[in-house]
């Protein structure tokens, strides 16, 4: 098993290399550079020079490549052009912010999408079943920036019950010790804060939710009737088995396998999909940070919090993988 | 087998449990005893990004010195809701008569947010500091103001304390816009004793990638009314009241610099009481705020917003005859322009700077609509009828000047096709466009602007006309030696005639069209009784007032 999570390892090398080059193609392939966006309507040719040149942007191509890679092997990621902080701390101080949205909207795709796809899965072809496919083709199709503004402008604007944005009330003195806001105010004993960050975290958590939570139910719906009519199944029923036993160990853990797959991939995807939602909800996550980074041409930020995601991704995509064999014996790992 | 599922689960949950309360006695509430600052005296306000830099010597974006100016004073303030400068920590200052030496006589009494006092050595301290920049600190990147008006024009300044509160500074050459430019937060008073402890000139690592200090993100220290608490990095910025300002206090006692995104998130947010104002309101919000009982304000226009012609463009070589240049002019409704597509207050311009800048000419020659005479220029100059017209403008981006291109763009298509023009339209993405107008001329007309930095005339003509450049594509010797001149006036008086002469100069030559003025404003809750509007964003929250 170790020799097998060493070789994926080993793998990221070449993914990351190949990813790295593509991506400093493509950044540097936008319109506009960075010094244009920096200095707005103040940039004169001179000043634009000396930016590109500060920032070795005027050299040729393959040898600012090369400079990139030899300093990333240092664990050197560059400098942002827009903040002058290194692309590490950036990244550090705003990870806390996308990995709670991000476990949040999860939570709700999982505590929703499961039952949800089983009900569908136990009542097919009945009003259950149609409620959860039609939920399901809704999170899908409807674009995450759109419902985000919508619930926004319901439940924060029109209704007031959710703040419209950010992560914390300005009002509120918290401390932040850890940058994840709730576990700073469990921590501290700052009740109020914790529930503010909490409250915070509903709306951004409920739009980033929509689309893992339409496939989770999806994948539990179709896995489910597959197991629903497996002869182990018939046979537990013959034996006259609690329906909640034929539930739980006969029917959702043999239906799980595909789902568990699927929600590992869906946190992969959910901190990349952060950057519409943190953008709409002015949430100080590496999301919103990376958009405005392409709006900049900040060059350094957008290849280090790419590289960054990659690897987090597959990281991810590697613990899932391994949970299978905890999940089902008969699989392991080859 | 049940039996030892649910014990592994309490076995999981008091491990959880007992982990929680043994974090709980690392990490420390850092309140005060008796809770939070108190919200009567708090203003929240909205900003759409995060400041660059606190020290403000190496910044020269609009958050970055909103912030700064709370924390920060210069010699030379401005006066309350206009452009001119006034003393500020500076009480008075006496020019030499060939205008190349200062001496100014500094406020007593007033220390540093850190204690260090205010005197003579602490100006000159500052002053020699901006001329000793080197390495990434002398990087347009970072001290760009000292750059573009000192060290790259090789305009060097001396500094002598000659008393405990009197300060000598000696230009090298005259520059008539010394004082006003003094005015900028990027020229702000610094404590001498922080900047040496945290290393405020060590801009860290190497050229190719220059850091941020620790000063600039932690310590900036002033002699301001509020005193820097905290930044919360993509969130907000917090500062509370200096208890010893030299100055009146203000009703303000903590302010928070809220990220609130774009005018639509800022005007939610102002809806849901988060934040208590913000700045560059849409002009399609204005109404509707308004109507719901939050306060607009509007500063008097520092802005302006032009249409440039390209006397070397590659697809329009016509436009350097003089004569479509004024037809172009002629076929422009300015009055229309304004009150269709520009937010409430603005005016209708008809020269490069906006009338509250020193030097404007209120007898200059100007181009009223006359579309009929513009079909006759064109026939003059041997221009046929459906005669295609490159048009440059921006796409997805809104400026003071210019809240929304693609309107004005529509706009000012509309009166061009009127007088038989057929239009090219070029639209590029906000980095690409600059980049496009400044960097070569594959361009025709273009729209631009320009918002003032003080009250300096030379900000906006010499940064417009003061040398060849491809965005205007010509070369006007005459125009160019005016404006050096003007500039190095040793008499700030005689500038300002200069100035005049050569904004007739500028409307004879017609180098494009001086479109409006735009004003930008800003909306606040109820609970803001008054807020200090100024046309240079001159704005310090100390002058704040708050409903009790």
């Amino acid at each position: 098993m170790l020799r097998v999570i060493g070789k994926r390892l080993l793998l990221l090398v070449p993914t990351l290399l190949g990813l790295s080059i593509l991506l400093f193609a493509w950044v540097r392939a936008l319109p506009g550079g960075p010094a244009s966006a920096l200095l707005g309507e103040r940039a004169t040719p001179e000043a634009i020079a000396q930016i590109n040149e500060a920032y070795g942007f005027d050299r040729p191509i393959i040898e600012q490549y090369f400079t990139y890679i030899g300093r990333l092997l240092t664990g050197d990621f560059g400098n942002s052009v827009q903040t002058n902080r290194p692309v590490l701390d950036e990244f550090a101080t705003r990870f806390p912010a996308t990995v709670e949205l991000a476990l949040v909207a999860l939570a709700i795709a999982i505590a929703v999408g499961i039952p949800l796809g089983y009900l569908g899965a136990k009542y097919y072809g009945k009003t259950v079943d149609h409620v959860s496919v039609v939920v399901s083709l809704l999170g899908v199709t409807v674009p995450v920036f759109f419902l985000a503004f919508i619930l926004k402008w319901i439940f924060a604007v029109q209704l007031g019950w959710f703040p419209p944005d950010g992560r914390q009330s300005p009002r509120i003195d918290a401390t932040h010790a850890t940058g994840y806001y709730v576990l700073d105010g469990l921590l501290t004993g700052e009740l109020d804060a914790a529930w503010d960050a909490i409250v915070h975290l509903v709306l951004p958590g409920l739009a980033l939710a929509s689309i893992p939570l339409a496939i989770i139910a999806r994948i539990t719906r179709a896995s489910v009737l597959q197991v629903y009519g497996a002869d182990y199944v018939r046979t537990a029923r013959a034996k006259g088995l609690l329906p909640r036993i034929i539930r739980d160990r006969y029917i959702l853990r043999n239906a799980m396998l595909p789902v568990v797959t699927t929600i590992g991939l869906q946190l992969g995807l959910l901190i990349s999909g952060a950057v519409l939602t943190e953008t709409v909800f002015n949430f100080a996550g590496i999301g919103q940070f990376l958009a405005d980074a392409v709006f900049r041409r900040d060059f350094p930020v957008l290849q280090g919090f790419i590289i960054f995601i990659a690897i987090l991704y597959s990281l991810i995509n590697l613990i899932v993988d391994v949970s299978y064999s905890l999940i089902d014996p008969r699989v392991r790992v080859q | 087998m049940r039996h030892s599922a649910r014990r592994r689960g309490l076995i999981a949950a008091a491990v959880l449990t007992t982990g929680a309360v043994a974090l709980t006695g690392c990490v420390q509430s850092e309140r005060e005893e008796g809770g939070g600052g108190g919200d009567a005296g708090a203003f929240v306000f909205g900003v759409s990004g995060e400041p660059v830099s606190l020290d403000p010597a190496f910044a020269s974006d609009g958050e970055s010195f909103r912030v700064s100016r709370q924390i920060f004073e210069g010699l030379v303030g401005v006066q309350a809701g206009s452009a001119d400068p006034e003393p500020l920590l500076a009480e008075e200052w006496d020019i030499s008569d060939d205008g190349l030496n200062y001496v100014f006589s500094l406020k007593e009494g007033v220390t540093f947010h850190d204690g260090t006092a205010f005197d003579a050595a602490a100006v000159c301290f500052n002053f020699d500091r901006w001329r000793d920049f080197e390495g990434p600190a002398a990087s347009p990147a970072a001290s760009y103001y000292y750059g573009n008006l000192f060290r790259d024009v090789g305009l060097e300044v001396t500094c002598e304390a000659t008393g405990d509160l009197e300060a000598s500074v000696t230009l090298s050459s005259a520059f008539a816009g010394f004082i006003p430019s003094l005015s900028l937060p990027a020229f702000a008073m610094q404590s001498p004793t922080a900047l040496e402890e945290y290393q405020a000139d060590d801009l860290g690592g190497t050229l190719e990638a220059p850091t941020m200090t620790e000063y600039a993100q932690e310590h900036p220290t002033g002699t301001g009314p509020f005193v820097f608490d905290s930044w919360d990095r993509g969130a907000s910025v917090s500062l509370s009241a200096y208890e010893d300002y030299w100055g009146e206090q203000g009703d303000v006692t903590d302010i928070t610099f809220q990220v609130s995104g774009d005018p639509t998130a800022s005007r939610q947010a102002l809806e849901a009481g988060t934040i208590d104002g913000y700045d560059l309101v849409s002009p399609s919000d204005v109404g509707v705020l308004e109507e719901n009982d939050f306060r607009i304000e509007s500063r008097d226009p520092f802005t302006i917003l032009y249409l440039a012609f390209n006397q070397r463009s590659d697809s329009n070589p016509e436009l350097s005859d003089p004569r479509v240049r004024e037809a172009l002019t002629l076929a422009i409704d300015r009055e229309a322009l304004v009150s269709q597509t520009l937010p409430e207050g603005t005016e209708v311009a008809d020269q490069f700077i906006p009338p509250v800048v020193a030097g404007y000419n209120d007898d200059v020659t100007t181009y009223d609509y006359d579309p009929e005479r513009a079909r006759e220029l064109l026939d003059e100059a041997g221009i046929p009828e459906g005669y295609e017209l490159m048009f440059n403008y921006p796409t997805n981006i809104s400026r003071p000047y210019m809240p929304n291109p693609e309107t004005t763009f529509t706009a000012i298509s509309g009166m061009l096709e009127d007088v038989g023009i057929t239009v090219n339209p070029q639209a590029n993405e906000w980095g690409e466009y600059l980049d496009r107008m400044q960097g070569g001329t594959d361009h025709g007309i273009h729209l631009l602007g320009w918002t003032g930095d003080y009250n300096d005339t030379d900000n906006f003509l010499g940064v417009f006309f003061g040398s060849d450049s491809f965005e205007w594509g010509f070369d006007n010797p005459e125009l160019f030696t005016a404006l050096a001149e003007a500039r190095t006036a040793a008499d700030p008086e005689a500038a300002v005639s200069q100035y005049e002469a050569i904004n007739e100069q500028i409307a004879e030559f017609i180098p494009g069209v001086p479109l409006a003025h735009p004003a930008p404003s800003l909306a606040f809750s109820p609970r803001v009784e008054s807020y200090p509007v100024s046309p240079v964003n001159d704005e310090v929250y100390n002058l704040v007032e708050l409903a009790d």
